[in-house]
């Protein structure tokens, strides 16, 4: 298997970084073109907090939402993106480690993947 | 001083004065464009003075729009992440940020961040209010701390052990530096991750303080890798916040565009001018907002 040096990690986590983002932020100026197009007014109340609605919580009916082109998911689509990036950069460093065969920090590395994965799944 | 509070009203009803009649008959493009235009001004003057654009949004949200707390700390976290991780894509590859050191300290911020998310559902509006006053007021003076490296070369056995030592690229040729005090720093780190979880801040003055202060590492090395850490920090609580329905598209869509566009503008001004009377005046903002959210938590206004 191939070792990534420090600089070679480096250089693949600062891409996939800003991919990350892009991707990001296309997906949420899309939906948000959409979203203002479709929703014209009145502003709705952010004033008094009651939560959104389950549909836009939810990572699963969020991605069909967005599929069928809605845009309020779309949005959420894009910002799910968004907070996936750091969690990508966190598994790669664990791979880059991985290759390393520095077993101290794939053990680091794998523990902020699990409070990472752990706040998504069970965050509720 | 009756003057100036004369002024200050003043001021806050120029500004807010026709935001705060049509808010309720408001066209959503038309709070959009006021919302997107406010953000890009926090990102930009955010990233030109080094303070960050996060630590304004929420205070911008809740004083000038109205915006409930909760709503407000989804939309800023969001923010947060897409700056930082913007940020941390031309960081890395300089060199200054170290990848393990920032790895070490994400497992204090991102446990942090779930005990910071869970406190917002057992802490009352004001409550938030306040202790967000007092993290603006640290923030400003904490940007005028003057940055100085003291260089220890006395080697710590644990951050040896723990290999928290790299070297970057000076004036004068790489230098190396080892971390000191990791427990400190460490515990330093969990502080800043509940503040983010809490607030919906990337909480950058905190981790420099944890890493330039107790650990001894050099500021330069320090700024990056908090920079680096404040993404991964963030998308520990904004999972949470997501399931929790604190994340508003419409409302997040043009916060999150509008800070990061700011952002990548003031880090393209930034190279070609140096900015002390601008930072004294976004530092002074910070202040104002930071008195403005106590004051307002404590008069039940929030």
């Amino acid at each position: 298997m191939m070792t990534w040096d420090d600089q070679k990690m480096e250089e693949i986590v600062s891409n996939m970084l800003r991919i990350g983002v892009l991707t990001a932020a296309s997906l949420v100026f899309v939906g948000g073109v959409m979203y203002l197009f479709q929703h014209p007014g009145p502003v709705p109340n952010y004033r008094h907090f009651h939560g959104e609605p389950g549909i836009l919580r939810d990572p699963v009916s969020i991605f069909w939402g967005a599929i069928h082109g809605h845009a309020r998911e779309l949005i959420q689509l894009g910002l799910l993106v968004l907070i996936l990036t750091p969690i990508a950069r966190v598994f790669l460093c664990l791979v880059g480690f991985f290759s390393q065969r520095d077993r101290l920090y794939v053990a680091v590395s794998g523990l902020v993947l699990a409070v990472l994965l752990y706040s998504l799944v069970f965050g509720h | 001083m009756h003057k100036w509070a004369r002024i200050a009203t003043f001021c806050k009803t120029c500004i807010s004065g026709p935001l705060h009649i049509h808010l309720n008959m408001m066209s959503t493009i038309v709070f959009s464009a006021w919302l997107l235009l406010s953000s890009l001004l926090a990102g930009f003057l955010g990233a030109l003075t080094g303070l960050g654009g996060g630590v304004v949004i929420v205070p911008v949200l809740t004083l000038l729009f109205h915006v409930d707390i909760h709503y407000a700390i989804g939309a800023s976290l969001v923010s947060v992440i897409a700056t930082s991780s913007g940020a941390a894509a031309s960081y890395v590859r300089e060199g200054f940020s170290s990848v393990r050191i920032g790895m070490f300290l994400e497992v204090a911020t991102t446990l942090g961040a779930l005990f910071g998310a869970y406190l917002t559902t057992m802490v009352s509006a004001p409550t938030i209010g306040v202790i967000f006053g007092i993290v603006l007021l640290y923030s400003a003076w904490a940007s005028f701390r003057t940055k100085h490296d003291t260089h220890t070369d006395k080697p710590d056995a644990m951050a040896l052990r723990l290999k928290l030592k790299g070297s970057f690229p000076a004036p004068a040729g790489e230098e190396s530096y080892v971390a000191q005090r990791v427990p400190a720093g460490f515990g330093l780190m969990y502080v800043a991750g509940t503040l983010s979880g809490l607030l919906g801040i990337g909480s950058g003055a905190v981790k420099v303080l944890a890493m330039d202060q107790a650990m001894r590492l050099p500021f330069k090395v320090s700024t990056t890798t908090s920079n680096f850490m404040i993404g991964v920090t963030a998308a520990a609580s904004a999972g949470i916040y997501l399931s929790r329905g604190y994340i508003a598209p419409g409302l997040a869509m043009p916060v999150m565009l509008g800070v990061l566009a700011g952002s990548m503008l003031g880090a393209k001004v930034l190279v070609k001018a140096k900015v002390p009377l601008l930072r004294t005046i976004f530092a002074l903002v910070i202040v104002a907002l930071g008195f403005e959210m106590i004051y307002n938590s404590l008069a039940g206004k929030l």
